[in-house]
């Protein structure tokens, strides 16, 4: 006998009925477990929050004075009925995989997560569970990454190239978990390394968790203007276009994140470059994810829905779909509905020229 | 292969000039003749017809990746490019190969035509596999017959000049026409030989900017040559040694189409070269363009073709005279040329029509007020005393085009986009009212900002009706301005009226779509 439903979906957001929870709730709840600090599964106006520890920070920086409650990865507690604990995610600081158990049943919430390892983060722990509830951000096999130290052995000649030439390198990337990932991933012999307002106060979080980062400094901060011409700038992508931007004279920009992968997406940025470099799992890693969970029920969340349900339905899964507001790597991102298989247009061209 | 896709990668990350042309410039030093002629081929819009079909690409893809085909569907819609689809979902490379360009091209893509399938699938799964995702893509595009990157021909042409030292102008003219590429061709185009190329080697057409300042701004009236401009087919006309050329804008050699012109040309002294316009004339008026287009479109040139548009070549330069080059000669003297040659045979099938004059710009814009009636475009300026240039200068030659027609019309259909647009919906068909109906009369993709192309995607993510494949209707709600050239009557389409070059003139989010414009207005506009 098949047991109810751990988690189903409700006007608030993901809801555990055993234990009287929300997940990543959106809208206003008594108890919000949180996977991770991201906007769009950490917001505000619940009465109590429940996170994994190493995210407590950067939680309070972004939500400031909540009732938050937090637990060791690997450590349970119990909430009514059910056993909840929090598995790391590798997407960025504090991101987490939320296990449920109730009565020998186990169901795990990805959040948003990646695979492969760097130091800004503990790495992703697969969690054996019955049904898995997994994110899609990049559900297609057209993501596939290439490993980060090509991507920043790129980086870094980029860097190294502008500077020679006397030319900022103006690299814009979410001002959480991107950029400390860049950080950390740079060469920082090359040149000194400057964030955006944005920027700075995270990697002060970041550095308080014990995260190894280079020395950097807020952009507004710098005397010695001329140390602009060979510096890293990182800046959040609304930085593009700003007369924020006027302070550099000479600057070759970029932009690092998944959506980079498509040609497309670099021309409509018009940046002189694009870096593939994601926090999300790509469509091997998804594969693999699912695969070790062991599970035999996936649900999709957001991204790619529709055809990861279905890759995982004729490959002998028990597949669904819940509908979320989490809008995985911020872009002009694909709507999930979107993707039907192309049926030749019935309506003609209308005029010649 | 390698050479040639770091050339594109450069070509495609950079806006600036500067760079490509860096970029173009070391490839050519570097490159082998063999090579460096289907460089130049395919960088200056050299386009071989497709070798595979597509439906066979995305089967061998699909397989080779190990991807149903309907997912391999889902990816080509996120990408809206097959060729870097192809690129992205196929495994990488499993062995690197260093082959030339020139060996990929003529011992590997053009024996593909015509093979059997099973044969077909073997060798492209075999080459895939020898390339990166970088080179994977580029090959795909020469396959498809689908090619492009943002260099024009003309920067081409400048960098061959730097490379080999030759006079710009010279690599131009031995590059026009039909450039087979070969390492001979090559050599040929960059040597310092003083032969020209070809009996019917064309010169690189000069082209006009759209003058987007009063005229006054220009200066003195008196320093402009102001012409009519006709709506026809820019071509150049070529007699040499007894031969007759007839060569459109877009390279295509079009003498057989327009046996009258070609017979009015052989009376032409040898060593002549004319630059007009082609238009199908009846009645002592300009016909639409769409009338002429059937001597285009028309396999066989059957009388009644031929007496439907009857064509006549507008004439107003003259780039040759006595086998002698004269485009540096100011336009003054050319336009004198000219004259002598053809006379004031304003009835003739080559007639240079008589220059507009007017004493100031406020008497030429009143004459130009008349385009409409006359039939043409607008008016032309050419400073007198410029020289017959290349490509897109500024400065000399500027088209004054009358305003356009423009309607208000209703947003009803909307498709995705390619290439920098993919994934956005800037595809638009727009309806005007008939009967308390919405009729679609007109396509239209150009117009709009980045910044309202992402305004109306929103709009028609939320207000979508229906799907029909990558088509969606769309709630009627948006009204836009669209402006067109000209107007027609046509059975063929929906409205029975079809206009010429529409685009978008301005989003109308004032005006509710009670509000938009009706056929009997577009009906009326044609018989203005």
């Amino acid at each position: 006998m098949p047991q109810a439903d751990l988690i189903i979906t409700t006007a608030a957001g993901l809801y555990c009925p055993a234990g009287d929870f929300y997940i990543d709730p959106w809208r206003p709840v008594t108890r919000a477990v949180i996977t991770h600090a991201h906007g769009d599964h950490a917001s505000r106006g619940h009465a109590a929050y429940l996170a994994a520890a190493p995210g407590a920070g950067i939680l309070k920086s972004r939500l400031g004075d909540i009732d938050l409650q937090t637990l060791a990865y690997g450590e349970t507690v119990a909430m009514n009925g059910a056993n909840v604990s929090f598995h790391p995610a590798g997407h960025v600081l504090g991101s987490a995989q939320v296990r449920i158990e109730v009565a020998g049943e186990i169901w795990c919430v990805s959040g948003d997560y990646k695979l492969e390892q760097d130091i800004t983060c503990t790495p992703f722990e697969s969690v054996r569970c019955h049904t898995f509830i997994t994110e899609s951000t990049f559900g297609l096999p057209i993501y596939r990454w290439r490993a980060q130290r090509d991507i920043f052995a790129d980086i870094n000649a980029w860097w190294q190239a502008n500077a020679q030439r006397n030319r900022t390198s103006l690299l814009l990337a979410y001002a959480f978990g991107k950029a400390q990932r860049i950080l950390a991933g740079v060469d920082s012999s090359i040149g000194p390394i400057f964030c955006h307002g944005a920027v700075e106060p995270l990697n002060r979080v970041y550095r308080d968790a014990g995260v190894p980062l280079p020395e950097t400094a807020r952009v507004s901060d710098v005397r010695d203007k001329s140390l602009l011409s060979t510096a890293l700038v990182i800046a959040p992508p609304s930085a593009q276009s700003t007369p924020w931007l006027r302070r550099f004279s000479d600057f070759s920009d970029a932009f690092a994140s998944g959506w980079m992968q498509l040609r497309g997406a670099r021309r409509r940025r018009a940046v002189d470059r694009g870096f593939v470099l994601s926090d999300h799992a790509d469509w091997p890693s998804l594969q693999q994810a699912i695969e070790a969970t062991g599970a035999e029920r996936v649900i999709v969340t957001h991204g790619y829905v529709a055809p990861v349900v279905r890759w995982l339905t004729e490959h002998g899964y028990h597949a669904g779909a819940f509908e979320t507001r989490y809008g995985g790597e911020q872009d002009e991102s694909e709507e999930a509905d979107d993707a039907e298989a192309a049926v030749k247009s019935d309506v003609e061209a209308i005029a010649p020229g | 292969m390698r050479k040639f896709a770091a050339l594109y990668a450069a070509i495609d990350a950079t806006t600036s000039t500067r760079a490509k042309l860096d970029a173009l410039v070391s490839y050519f030093r570097e490159a082998e003749p063999a090579d460096a002629a289907w460089a130049v081929y395919f960088l200056s819009g050299g386009k071989p017809r497709q070798v595979v079909s597509t439906k066979l690409l995305r089967q061998f893809s699909a397989q080779l990746a190990g991807i149903p085909a309907w997912l391999f569907d889902e990816s080509y819609q996120a990408v809206g490019d097959l060729a870097e689809t192809i690129a992205h979902v196929l495994p990488d490379a499993q062995r690197a190969s260093d082959l030339p360009l020139s060996v990929w091209i003529e011992d590997r893509l053009q024996p593909l035509r015509g093979l059997p399938e099973t044969e077909l699938q073997h060798r492209l799964h075999g080459y895939w596999s020898e390339l990166t995702r970088e080179e994977c893509f580029v090959w795909n595009k020469l396959m498809t017959g689908s090619f492009r990157v943002g260099v024009s021909r003309q920067l081409v042409t400048r960098s061959l000049a730097t490379v080999s030292g030759v006079d710009i102008r010279r690599v131009a003219q031995r590059l026009m026409g039909e450039w087979k590429p070969s390492a001979h061709a090559y050599l040929a185009l960059i040597s310092q030989d003083g032969a020209v190329a070809d009996l019917g080697q064309p010169y690189p057409f000069f082209l006009a900017h759209p003058l987007e300042i009063p005229p006054a701004g220009l200066g003195e009236v008196g320093q402009w040559q102001a012409e009519w401009k006709w709506d026809g087919i820019r071509a150049q006309l070529i007699k040499r040694e007894g031969q007759v050329f007839l060569w459109s804008r877009g390279e295509d050699l079009i003498t057989d189409r327009f046996p009258e012109i070609a017979r009015a040309a052989a009376d032409l002294p040898d060593g002549t070269v004319l630059d007009g316009e082609l238009i199908g004339w009846q009645a002592e008026r300009p016909l639409p363009f769409v009338r002429l287009q059937t001597r285009i479109a028309r396999r066989a040139l059957t009388p009644q073709v031929l007496a439907d548009a009857p064509a006549r070549f507008i004439v107003y330069d003259v780039l040759e005279r006595d086998g002698e080059d004269i485009r540096e000669r100011p336009l003054l003297e050319r336009r004198a040329e000219l004259d002598k040659l053809l006379g004031d045979g304003a009835d003739a099938t080559l007639f240079a029509p008589a220059v507009v004059l007017a004493e100031s710009w406020d008497a030429l814009e009143k004459l130009r007020e008349e385009s409409r009636e006359r039939g043409v475009e607008g008016l032309m300026l050419k400073r007198r005393g410029s020289a017959y240039g290349m490509g897109r200068r500024r400065g000399d030659w500027w088209k004054w085009k009358v305003e356009p027609y423009s309607i208000d019309a209703v947003l009803v259909y909307a498709q995705r986009g390619h290439g920098r647009r993919a994934s956005l919906y800037t595809d638009y068909t727009f309806a005007v009212w008939d009967d308390g109906e919405l009729v679609p009369f007109a396509k239209a993709y150009s117009g709009l900002t980045d910044a309202e192309i992402r305004k109306v995607d929103a709009f028609i993510r939320t207000n979508t009706r229906e799907k029909f494949g990558p088509v969606r209707s769309v709630k009627p709600e948006l009204v836009c301005e669209i402006g067109f050239e000209a107007i027609q009557a046509s059975p063929r389409h929906k409205a029975g009226i079809a206009v010429r070059f529409p685009r978008i003139l301005r989003l109308r989010s004032d005006k509710p779509i009670e509000q938009a414009d009706s056929l009997r207005q577009l009906q009326a506009m044609l018989n203005g």
